[in-house]
């Protein structure tokens, strides 16, 4: 890639920050955006933690439960990745207090959004334990290892490098998700973009500070994901030498 | 057989006793009468697709059987004796029976993400509940037995084929089995780090008491090497006989057929 | 669990001519969208880099953020200029840009799939480029990533309910409505999740089966 192009971008984004942070209303807006973005941050982290948790038991649940498990699991990853998010987010909310469980919206939200990434989740899990090489498998049965042990020593750890660039992208489908929330009211930064529109109509500056906001977000994420990658895959060459 | 659990001297080490292998409509191995006495060195060779790796995979529980029984060191591998008649085996009874064999793959099969060392003390440590101090001891003897004693830290991938492989064998040593199989160890590998390879295979055959079972195209290595020699066609032994029968004076048509083209092309 | 049947038959045609707005606006959005893809494609993989890397920037800035936030923006923005849009249209422009920019990566990924040659062969030709993309390269890359568009149509269509934010009268709309009139939600939210879940079902179906075609026609 050329130089000369990514520097002339570079400057017309640091020219545009300048000139977005130069809007009359910036100082005015950002500190109830910021506020916002912790409640997003906070959702995003919470579902992000129980979207793993959910994925990797659903995914051994499909790939090795018996019987009534697997039904379970199916289940669960044909319902949430086949209907909306806000849907989900929804019936949640509105249905939920209906069976006795009353939770705040945050809780909700976390709950919603965690099981919904945890489903596409599930297929990642499954797929990546699928690509280990067969003969990793055939190993540890010639080694007399169970299936468990194989599983926890063996087979999983190696999914798991490969396993961390389609997390990446579901953990920005998830921060990206987390906006729903602002449609039950819940604090987070689209519901403060909203309010501060709705009060000033100044929707160009609001919304644009807001968008960069997310942009950021959405980097630290990919950083951290590309850093965890090359963590993970140290001393493991890709691909055999002969 | 009777049903008695305690080996006998005169019993074989491996015995396939009638076993029949199907993919489909595809009948792979076609009721197999095999014996393997202790300590014997048995070489199978054959044409692609002739069974000679089924053989071993069979052996090694890869592979279900479809009919017949296998036998390893008096005891029934793929059945289990119950009320007096043989039954399929449980996973119980599988994993203890086939404790006693180990293999070596032809692609390897290491643990990338651990190191030499790391690859041959896992299995010891977790399925024969060896110390940490006593499963280092006895990966870092067995790896200086392949002459890779000053590369146990290193990762496969900073390993040749030839190294790999090595590691390979020690860490199915370290199992301490008493069948070993080999299954086409060197046909991956260039043609430069077969030897080191071979070597080692020579060194445990000398030197240790063990029953190993080898497929392999290297017709000469297993000239000098095997007490017997097996060409499998299509499912079934051709013919089995001392390695200098069977290179120098084969009886069966097929077997002059598949020398015949193999050595053209040595 | 409290169910009325009743109150279930009496909403449901509400929602069935709800969901052809649905239906409208996923098609609308996913036409829209393969448009644009294709265009954000074709400059992103242009030779001058003043044009490949800022457009590069901007599908990923639309990638990367809420689309949302996005429909707001579209809503609010159009008519500080003058332009007034309603709802729909809103929603159409902001799911066709976001979806845009997805399709453009399908599009790239299927462009780069055409071996190297064809290409060598469109220039010792002697084809002008506009003739080389539309008879040589275009029918090549698209058949291998119609099933990856087909799964964008259906995450679009399971996107459609955020344009309830701006009150269009799609299904969640609707459900929302009927819920708030009669404090009922429990029906007509199930009902539009079950609704979702069988278009999903069938559309997954079908695209899997169109995979199998498509293998069948241009195995590689």
């Amino acid at each position: 890639m050329q130089l000369r192009p990514i520097v002339f971008t570079a400057i017309v984004c640091f020219a545009a920050g300048l000139w977005v942070a130069s809007f009359a209303g910036f100082r005015e807006f950002l500190p109830g955006l910021l506020n916002g973005t912790v409640v997003t941050v906070q959702i995003t982290l919470g579902g992000a933690a129980l979207a793993v948790v959910a994925a990797l038991v659903a995914a051994m649940g499909k790939m090795y439960g018996v019987g009534p498990l697997r039904w379970i699991a199916v289940a669960y990853i044909e319902t949430f990745r086949g209907t909306s998010a806000l849907v989900q987010l929804f019936w949640l909310f509105f249905v939920l207090p209906h069976f006795g469980v009353s939770l705040d919206p945050v809780p909700v939200a976390i709950l919603a959004l965690g099981l919904n990434v945890g489903a596409y989740g599930a297929e990642v899990v499954r797929g990546a334990v699928n690509a280990v090489p067969r003969g990793q498998w055939e190993a540890t049965v010639a080694l007399n290892m169970s299936r468990v042990l194989a599983l926890r020593r063996i087979i999983l750890p190696q999914a798991f490098v490969a396993m961390i660039p389609p997390w990446g992208n579901l953990f920005i489908e998830l921060m990206k998700a987390t906006s729903l929330v602002a449609l039950i009211s819940v604090s987070d930064l689209t519901f403060r973009a909203r309010q501060m529109n709705d009060i000033t109509f100044r929707t160009i500056e609001i919304f644009t500070i807001v968008l960069v906001i997310y942009l950021a977000i959405s980097i630290i994420i990919t950083v951290a994901m590309r850093t965890l990658e090359r963590y993970a895959a140290r001393g493991q060459g890709r691909g055999r030498r002969a | 057989m009777t049903s008695n659990d305690t080996p006998a001297e005169d019993m074989p080490m491996v015995r396939f006793d009638g076993v029949t292998k199907r993919y489909g409509p595809l009948t792979v191995l076609d009721e197999l009468q095999l014996d393997i006495a202790r300590n014997e060195k048995v070489a199978i060779i054959g044409p692609s697709g002739s069974g000679k790796t089924t053989v071993l995979r069979m052996l090694m529980t890869l592979e279900r059987i479809d009919e017949g029984v296998i036998w390893v060191d008096g005891e029934p591998l793929t059945h289990m004796h119950r009320n007096g008649a043989l039954a399929p085996a449980d996973t119980a009874h599988l994993r203890r029976v086939r404790g006693k064999i180990g293999m070596v793959f032809q692609h390897f099969n290491l643990f990338p993400h651990m190191t030499a060392l790391g690859n041959c003390i896992e299995a010891p440590r977790r399925v024969l509940g060896l110390s940490a101090a006593e499963a280092e001891a006895r990966a870092v003897e067995l790896l200086d037995m392949v002459g890779l004693g000053d590369k146990v830290q290193h990762y496969p991938a900073q390993l040749s084929g030839g190294q790999q492989q090595r590691v390979a064998i020690a860490r199915a040593l370290a199992m301490r089995p008493k069948v070993m199989l080999f299954d086409e160890v060197t046909s991956a590998l260039d043609p430069e780090l077969v030897g080191e390879v071979l070597q080692v295979i020579r060194t445990l055959g000398s030197e240790h008491d063990l029953t190993m079972l080898m497929v392999t195209h290297q017709m000469g290595f297993a000239k000098e090497f095997a007490d017997r020699v097996c060409f499998f066609y299509a499912g079934k032994i051709a013919e089995q006989n001392t390695p200098d029968a069977i290179f120098g004076d084969p009886q069966n048509e097929r077997t002059k057929q598949f020398l015949r083209a193999v050595l053209d092309a040595v | 669990m409290i169910w009325d049947w009743g109150y279930t038959f009496e909403i449901l045609p509400v929602l069935a001519k709800a969901s052809i707005v649905t239906i409208e606006a996923t098609l609308l959005g996913f036409v829209l969208a393969a448009v644009l893809g294709l265009v954000f494609a074709i400059l992103r993989m242009s030779d001058n880099p003043y044009i490949g890397i800022p457009t590069a920037g901007i599908v990923e800035f639309i990638r990367s953020t809420p689309l949302l936030i996005q429909i707001f923006f579209i809503y609010f923005v159009f008519p500080e200029f003058g332009v007034t849009l309603n709802a729909l249209t809103a929603g159409v422009i902001a799911l066709g840009l976001h979806y845009g920019t997805y399709c453009s990566e399908v599009y790239r990924a299927g462009i780069e799939g055409v071996p190297r040659g064809q290409w060598e062969a469109a220039t010792a030709l002697n084809l002008s480029p506009y003739d080389t993309f539309k008879d040589i390269i275009i029918p090549q890359a698209i058949p291998p990533v119609v099933p990856a568009l087909g799964n964008y149509l259906v995450a679009l269509f399971k996107e459609t309910p955020l344009l309830s934010a701006i009150a269009v009268l799609e299904l969640m709309q609707t459900a929302k409505i009927l819920g708030s009139q009669t404090f009922r939600y429990t029906e007509p939210i199930t009902l539009v999740g079950l609704f979702f879940l069988v278009m999903s079902l069938v559309s997954a179906a079908a695209i899997r089966a169109l995979e199998r075609h498509l293998d069948r026609r241009y195995a590689r």
